[in-house]
Formats: structure tokens, C-alpha cells, sequence
């Protein structure tokens, strides 16, 4: 490609009323949805996503539009459809949602409303964050200025099409972004996962077939109907094609959110001065999670991989999220893995044993190593505790924990035997922060 | 039971009701507008909300208790929530929590004497290229340093 890439999905201009209707309208707002509705059958909407290649921006990359099309017909399961959009962006190292529902919600509400029109969904539930207040508000006020003008409600665009909207606000538990927690959680209650199959495309919220996109998922979806499935396939690679908003966290010089094409490379993000601009303090980076907290870490050496699913995948981690958190070598890797496993013990349901008690375990033995009382054998230990955790649950948070501690602890084994024996002092951060 | 929902409110959850097929599923937002109407939530209020729900106490309960973002009514005015995940510890928010408990003159998980602050450090904001970042009820401020911290907390009212 020649052409320099140009961003379509971060395209804030720093305008105080960029999110406003009126200016989404200046932007081609609706025009996509106006399209399928009066012009296109759902099957052919469905069909320029699937030939898109869109893969869902969540962290497991399932493709788009073959994920519309596992909704089976009216005639083998009748009753309503519905569209979720998961809005409850949580995974540590992950911001990229916010900012669309912040300052683009039209976009995330027209690409729900076409994903509910191929579906058939009548209703849309957008499932955000607890810890988004501000952006909950301004997705109401984004959902009622299209209700008047007519983008959503009864009979759309003059046809027997009807969508509505409602926001339902999470309340501060990370599971719920697995989706079959979020919809039990949309259902009133304690946000437990549920086993598959059944999958919620076939039995899903109130029990009837359900799709469940990502907020950078369904952004992409009106540029994806306006400028068609080459345009997008013209971006990123083969089996990753289109754009992707990295979030870049951690000892950066910038970090921040950059939209380049899928199989950038990861070194590129990191060290290019338009981007991630190299470390903050010029120390050498000692290691960097790629794709969101639950993918494995990657070390210094191994940080010459694209940006893409399958590239990753070969690399032994994932694109995950893509949430870039760089790490420099002041960082005691044993110290990130406590702070991991807090999170994950934190954040676990607690219905399935292994997790709630193996994450448990894990932050404990790490705790110890913290107090610089960690003993050689804990770290097979950890990786009994790792594979006995693995794949043995309702959901894939145990496997979210599993994949940073066997990584941690294989790749960065001396940082951990360094608390071994208990002499090592703790590295406390120097501070301008002292109480005056 | 002398609490009750005012006239507003129980528009609001009549309307809440018509927006999902089965009535359970306004469990989470009748809890937010009991959050907001009693500006925190306790047992009474979750008596109230079970009433409200045709469900029970004990089911209220174990549904409020999974979810750690509802407002409690013990909570002081302002509840500060230091993000302790990853991203924000590789960048400083260690000192930032030890700052804001030296500064307020409590522990994280504490509460001032007055009632105003209740400091909690709490799990990945989702800011995690602002960070050290903390929330003040409705609020997130990114970017933090010392002089920023003292402003915010000055403007509290």
C-alpha cells in the first residue's frame, strides 16, 4: 500500500460537539443504516460483513458476520431477537470504548442498528460499564436525538422495520464482558456465566437467539456497508483485514490510543515517534503484554511480531483487545504477575472451583514472594496450580489468569527466585508525590 | 417501613419495567435509581427494592452483593477510586494512593470523620493511557500528579 493510512474510526476532532447528531449527519451519519433498511434484505447485509472479513474486536476475533449468521430461521426458533452490544469494556490495558461511546456514539448506535436489522433484533441493549457514567448519558442523549429523528423507533425510514435502544448499566464486575454473564446480567441477576453450547446466538437474553458485539466491532460496521468489503479487505492482512485502535499503556513516551491497520508491527507501536515513541526513560523495554492483561507476555526479544491475530497467535500470545502494556526493565516482573493475579482473584465469579480457589492460590504464593519469602518449589507450584486451572471452567476467566502466570513464570523465572531467601529490599518508587 | 420511592421515581420504574420482556431484568437499574434517590444503598433500602422487584430480601441482597459499584449509603460524599490494575501501577498509582491517605488522613477502605471522602483503590478504569487516574463519584481525572490531586479535592465541596 502507498497510500498513507488514514484513521476512520478515531476521527475526533477535539470539538466540544463532535458527538451531537448534527455533526455525526456532516459525517455520512445513518447514511449506512438508511441504506440496509430501504434498500438491502438482511441476508445481503449480513453478506457484505461476512465477505468484509470483520473479525470481533473484543479479544477472541470471531468473524462478524458469520457470528449474524448462526442465528438460526424464525421457523426453527420463533420469538424475538436481540442485539447486545458490549460496552463493558474492562480488561486491564484496554480504553478503546470509551472514547467511541464518549465521542462517537452515533457511529456505535448506527452499527448496532444495522447488526440488529441483519439479525432481525427488534431491540438493541447496550451493556456499559458501571464506571461510565458520563458516557451513559451521552449514549441516552446520542439514542433520543436519533429517536426524533426518525434513525430509530416504529416503521423506519418509511418501512415495517422497528429497532429500539435501551442502555442498561453494569455495576462493577469485570466478568460481565464475558457475554454470557452479560446477559445474565442483563437479566437481573448475579453476573454468572453460563455453559455453552447452547450458544447465545441460538438461546441467548430471555432465552431467544442473541448476538453480542463489541463496541469497535459494530463502529466499523457502517463505514464497512458505505465503502464496501474491498475497501476494508484493502486494509490489514489476509485473515486480519481492516484497522484496529491499539490502546498503549505503560512505559511509553505516549501512550495512548493509535488506529493503524491490523499487522502493523508491534516494535513500529512502540518506538515510532507518531506513536507509542519509545521507552519513557529510555531504559530498554524488558517486556510487553500485546492484547489486553489475559494474553501472555511477551519478552524484549520477542517483540519483532505484526499486530495481527494470526501473527500473534505464531508468536505464542494474542492480539487479544489490543491493549499494548509495555513494560521497562525497572519492572519486576514477579510484581506485575501479584498485581495480575489480584486482579483476576478480584474478578472472579466464584461458581467454578478451580478459579475461585486457583486465583485465590496464586495471589497468595505470590503475595509471599512479595514479602521476599517465596520458596524455589512454588514456582512449579504455580504451574500445577496454572494447569489444573486451565480449561476446566464455565468461562475463560481461569484461563485469563493461567495465561500471564505460565508466561510470567517460564519467561522471567530469576525476577521471581530473586524473593527467594528473603534478603532483596523492596525498590520503592522514587517520589515527588511527598506530603508537603 | 417508613422508606419510600417518590412520585418521580416510581414513574421512572414503570418505565424501566417496559423496557424488558420480564420484569427481573430492572433489578440493576431500579438499583441505580434507589442509589440515587437514597443517595446510597443499605438493607432498608434493599427491602424497599425487593417490595419494588416482587422478589425477595435475601435475592436483592445476593444480587446487590455481587456488584461492587452500587453506591453504599455509608460511604462518605465523595467516594475517590484510585485504579490500582497494571497499567496505572507501572505508572505511579502507588504514590498516588499513598498521597491522597496522608492527604485525607485515612487508610484505603476508610472514611473522614466529616463524612466527605471514602478512599477505595479499585480494579482497571479503562484509562489506562491517562493513568495514575482516579474517580470521584461520577467523574475520572487522568494524568494525575501532586498539584492536580490537591485542586480536584479543593473544588469538592
Amino acid at each position: 500500500m502507498s497510500k498513507p493510512f488514514e484513521p476512520f474510526l478515531l476521527t475526533y476532532d477535539g470539538s466540544a460537539d463532535f458527538h451531537t447528531l448534527k455533526r455525526y449527519e456532516e459525517r455520512e451519519g445513518y447514511v449506512a443504516l438508511r441504506h440496509v433498511v430501504t434498500e438491502l434484505e438482511p441476508d445481503e447485509t449480513t453478506e457484505i460483513v461476512v465477505n468484509s472479513g470483520l473479525r470481533g474486536r473484543g479479544g477472541a476475533g470471531f468473524p462478524t458476520g458469520r457470528k449474524w449468521q448462526f442465528v438460526p430461521s424464525a421457523d426453527k426458533v420463533p420469538g424475538p431477537r436481540y442485539l447486545v452490544v458490549n460496552a463493558d469494556e474492562s480488561e486491564p490495558g484496554t480504553f478503546k470504548d470509551q472514547i467511541l461511546l464518549d465521542k462517537d456514539p452515533h457511529r456505535v448506535i448506527e452499527g448496532a442498528l444495522i447488526s440488529a436489522y441483519a439479525i432481525g433484533a427488534e431491540m438493541v441493549y447496550i451493556y456499559i460499564r458501571g464506571e461510565m457514567p458520563r458516557e451513559a448519558v451521552i449514549l441516552q442523549e446520542a439514542i433520543a436525538e436519533a429517536r426524533a429523528a426518525g434513525h430509530l423507533g416504529e416503521g423506519l425510514y418509511d418501512t415495517d422495520v422497528r429497532v429500539d435502544v435501551t442502555v442498561h448499566r453494569g455495576a462493577g464486575a469485570y466478568i460481565c464482558g464475558e457475554e454470557t454473564a452479560l446477559l445474565t446480567s442483563i437479566e437481573g441477576d448475579r453476573g454468572y456465566p453460563k455453559i455453552k453450547p447452547p450458544f447465545p446466538a441460538v438461546k441467548g437474553l430471555f432465552g431467544q437467539p442473541t448476538i453480542i458485539n463489541n463496541v469497535e466491532t459494530l463502529a466499523n460496521v457502517p463505514h464497512i456497508i458505505s465503502r464496501g468489503a474491498d475497501w476494508y479487505r484493502s486494509m490489514g492482512t489476509d485473515q486480519s483485514p481492516g484497522s484496529k485502535i491499539f490502546c498503549l499503556s505503560g512505559h511509553m513516551k505516549n501512550p495512548g490510543l493509535y488506529e493503524r491497520p491490523l499487522g502493523t508491527g508491534l516494535l513500529t507501536l512502540l518506538e515510532d515517534e507518531s506513536l507509542g515513541g519509545g521507552p519513557w526513560k529510555d531504559l530498554p523495554f524488558k517486556a510487553v503484554i500485546p492484547g489486553g492483561s489475559s494474553v501472555p507476555v511477551l519478552t524484549a526479544d520477542e517483540l519483532d511480531v505484526n499486530m495481527d491475530f494470526e501473527s500473534l497467535q505464531a508468536a505464542g500470545s494474542m492480539l487479544g483487545s489490543g491493549g499494548v502494556i509495555a513494560m521497562d526493565e525497572s519492572v519486576d516482573m514477579m510484581e506485575s504477575l501479584y498485581n495480575l493475579s489480584r486482579f483476576y482473584h478480584h474478578e472472579s465469579c466464584g461458581q467454578c472451583t478451580p478459579c475461585r480457589e486457583g486465583s485465590g492460590w496464586v495471589e497468595r504464593i505470590l503475595h509471599r514472594f512479595h514479602e521476599n519469602r517465596g520458596r524455589e518449589e512454588d514456582l512449579q507450584l504455580l504451574l500445577d496450580i496454572a494447569d489444573q486451572m486451565a480449561g476446566k471452567t464455565i468461562c475463560p476467566l481461569a484461563d485469563a489468569l493461567v495465561m500471564p502466570v505460565q508466561s510470567h513464570v517460564t519467561k522471567f523465572k530469576e525476577d521471581f527466585l530473586k524473593h527467594v531467601g528473603g534478603e532483596i529490599p523492596r525498590i520503592v518508587p522514587p517520589s515527588s508525590w511527598a506530603v508537603g | 417501613m417508613s422508606l419510600a420511592f417518590s412520585e418521580t421515581a416510581r414513574e421512572e420504574i414503570e418505565l424501566l419495567f417496559t423496557r424488558y420482556p420480564d420484569k427481573q431484568a430492572a433489578t440493576l437499574p431500579v438499583l441505580r435509581v434507589a442509589e440515587r434517590e437514597f443517595n446510597g444503598i443499605d438493607e432498608e433500602v434493599m427491602v424497599l427494592v425487593a417490595k419494588t422487584m416482587d422478589m425477595s430480601p435475601a435475592r436483592i441482597r445476593g444480587i446487590f452483593t455481587f456488584y461492587t459499584h452500587f453506591r453504599r449509603r455509608e460511604w462518605g460524599k465523595y467516594l475517590i477510586q484510585v485504579c490500582a490494575t497494571l497499567s496505572c501501577a507501572l505508572r505511579g498509582c502507588e504514590t498516588l494512593a499513598d498521597y491522597l491517605e496522608k492527604k485525607l488522613g485515612i487508610e484505603v477502605g476508610g472514611t473522614t470523620p466529616d463524612g466527605k471522602f471514602t478512599l477505595v483503590k479499585v480494579e482497571c478504569l479503562a484509562r489506562c493511557g491517562e493513568s495514575p487516574v482516579m474517580q470521584v463519584n461520577d467523574d475520572t481525572y487522568p494524568d494525575l500528579t501532586p498539584e492536580k490531586v490537591d485542586e480536584i479535592l479543593e473544588s469538592l465541596k
